[in-house]
């Protein structure tokens, strides 16, 4: 009640444009594990956040919620102020949201280059009747998609790659393809699930100049679920530490590192480091 | 013996509009559909039933077949749209078997085991007796063409591109933004309206059309032809076909050479050759004869075509 009174208020609207997306009340159980337990936070545009937080901590359900992927059973989401928790998960990538996976999931029938080409969003010839009726248009569109999909393989070095099934590449190389798939859209929030796992460091740079990159010249906002706490450190701020479902703080990360509650929960009482 | 073989032709066109239907449906979406002899029957009784029943001319009843099996087709995907595929599996298998049941059962309307005789024909009075079943094949090959038209802009067009994105992964495809809930209706309802189409063709064809033609083994035969060929290759099933058919009918003559065949164990290896035929197939060539082949965009640097230029 008071959320909708407040962006409703004319005052609060530049306040709220800042942020682009806004999580409150998450709620989800699996069987009669309290996955994420009001799970609250906000991106403000621009920012590259992170959430971290032990292993099971619910950060890839709080990504699932969010995009749509798993229904809350509790909680609103909003993208630019406005409610998208009842929109099916493609409508919420419409509106300009992209999500990657822990595990990737590209497409692996598709080659690298049919993997980016598909990307775009609403495509003419995806449609049925335009592939019958406005073929010359479907072509041109299709053109343009090509070329920025030559463009991404040239920021993203994956052009050797272009013909290539996407089940064939490397653990880093399908990391950065999800990238590069995001870079095909016209989105303005990014959320990477574990972008780093299993990349090489010499990938990791490209991967890291990448999202510097989309950040910086494009305007992109990221938030990235990691355990590399190097990419952490060198990407984030701010940073939101989740521990049993919930939010337990943010802040910089340097201020994370020293906190004490931060400590005890990734040390649990298991003492295994 | 060319009659004969015009004949098979016809039969073979039936099982390459299946097929056609069928790798729409699963080789390029992933919609596993084991209910095709529903649909097929569906058609069969839909342009029967009115040109005989309801006095329909059959120029109408026979387009009017296919959009039945349309409506169909999205009504089942509709109703099985958050099922998962084995899911989809049950669901359209039960499908054929409740057609079939109806035709079976609802006797006063489909005249149930007796067979449904269809007297109208396209075309007919404007051929002789000799020349007709040629006319006929050149109107199935027609509709042949036509159906594959269709599947082969949708496979290489950016909509065919999102069928195979869905058919690898749907959460993935849904999270980048794909209505995965349409696509997959439509095509499953431009399949199922193929399906119709041959279900009428073939029954005005045979001219009498009974419940047990459509039993669940047609489903079988259509799955081979698109397995053998190579799923998502469209070319690939009218090879496919081609083969099934001639092994279930070539077999037919082994008889003639091997006499200690009768009719009963003749019918059993013609099921068994098949079977084996599948297996060899798929020791050898896991992704059929001719395999879904790599999509290669415009390699000319400064324009040239960008479209889909397909090359195994």
């Amino acid at each position: 009640m008071a959320e909708a009174a407040r962006v409703q208020a004319p005052s609060a609207q530049s306040r709220d444009a800042t942020i682009v997306l806004q999580a409150e009340g998450l709620e989800r159980s699996f069987g009669g594990v309290r996955a994420v337990d009001s799970m609250g936070f906000t991106l403000r545009e621009g920012s590259i956040t992170g959430l971290i937080g032990p292993n099971g901590a619910g950060k890839s359900t709080v990504f699932n919620l969010v995009t749509g992927v798993i229904k809350p059973q509790a909680g609103t989401v909003r993208l630019f102020g406005e409610d998208i928790s009842r929109l099916p998960t493609y409508e919420r990538a419409r509106r300009g949201m992209i999500r990657t996976f822990q595990l990737s999931r590209e497409f692996g029938g598709l080659t690298v280059l049919e993997n980016l080409m598909l990307s775009p969003q609403q495509q003419l010839g995806e449609k049925l009747v335009p592939l019958f009726s406005a073929q010359r248009r479907v072509h041109e569109a299709e053109q343009a998609v090509y070329a920025r999909a030559l463009e991404v393989m040239e920021i993203s070095r994956l052009g050797d790659l272009r013909d290539e099934y996407a089940s064939n590449l490397s653990g880093g190389q399908k990391k950065l393809l999800e990238l590069a798939r995001t870079l095909m859209i016209d989105c303005s929030v990014i959320l990477l699930d574990e972008p780093g796992a299993g990349v090489n460091p010499a990938l990791m740079t490209t991967l890291r100049e990448m999202i510097l990159e989309l950040n910086k010249d494009h305007g992109k906002t990221f938030l990235i679920v990691e355990h590399d706490m190097d990419l952490i450190a060198a990407l984030c701020d701010p940073v939101i530490v989740m521990t049993e479902g919930r939010h337990l703080l943010e802040a910089g990360f340097d201020e994370i590192r020293k906190d004490k509650r931060v400590i005890e929960a990734y040390l649990g009482g298991a003492h295994d480091g | 013996m060319s009659a004969y073989l015009i004949s098979m032709a016809t039969y073979v066109g039936f099982f390459m509009i299946l097929a056609i239907a069928l790798n729409l449906q699963w080789g390029m979406t992933g919609m596993v559909n084991f209910g095709i002899a529903g649909f097929y029957a569906l058609g069969a009784y839909s342009s029967g039933l009115l040109t005989v029943k309801a006095g329909w001319p059959v120029g109408f009843a026979m387009p009017a077949a296919a959009v039945v099996g349309i409506a169909a087709g999205a009504l089942v995907a509709l109703l099985s749209i958050r099922l998962r595929e084995d899911f989809l599996a049950i669901v359209t298998l039960g499908f054929g078997e409740l057609i079939r049941l109806i035709a079976l059962n609802e006797d006063e309307i489909t005249e149930g085991p007796r067979g449904l005789k269809i007297d109208a024909r396209p075309f007919a009075d404007m051929f002789d007796r000799t020349t007709y079943p040629i006319v006929y094949l050149a109107m199935v090959l027609a509709v042949v063409a036509l159906a594959f038209f269709i599947a082969e802009r949708i496979r290489r067009s950016p909509m065919g591109r999102s069928l195979r994105a869905i058919r690898e992964d749907d959460v993935v495809a849904e999270v980048l933004g794909k209505n995965v809930l349409r696509h997959r209706v439509q095509v499953f309802a431009i399949g199922a309206g193929f399906m119709g189409a041959a279900g009428a063709l073939y029954a005005h064809y045979v001219q009498n059309i009974s419940p047990e033609v459509f039993m669940p083994m047609v489903a079988i035969f259509i799955w081979m032809s698109v397995i053998v060929g190579g799923a998502g290759n469209n070319w690939g099933l009218l090879l496919g076909a081609g083969i099934v058919m001639a092994i279930l009918e070539g077999s037919r003559f082994m008889g003639d050479f091997i006499d200690f065949l009768d009719a009963e164990k003749l019918s059993a290896i013609r099921v068994i050759l098949i079977g084996v035929l599948l297996i060899i197939i798929l020791r050898v060539r896991p992704r059929g004869l001719m395999p879904e082949p790599r999509f290669r965009y415009g390699r000319s640097p400064g324009g040239g075509s960008s479209t889909a230029d397909a090359q195994s």
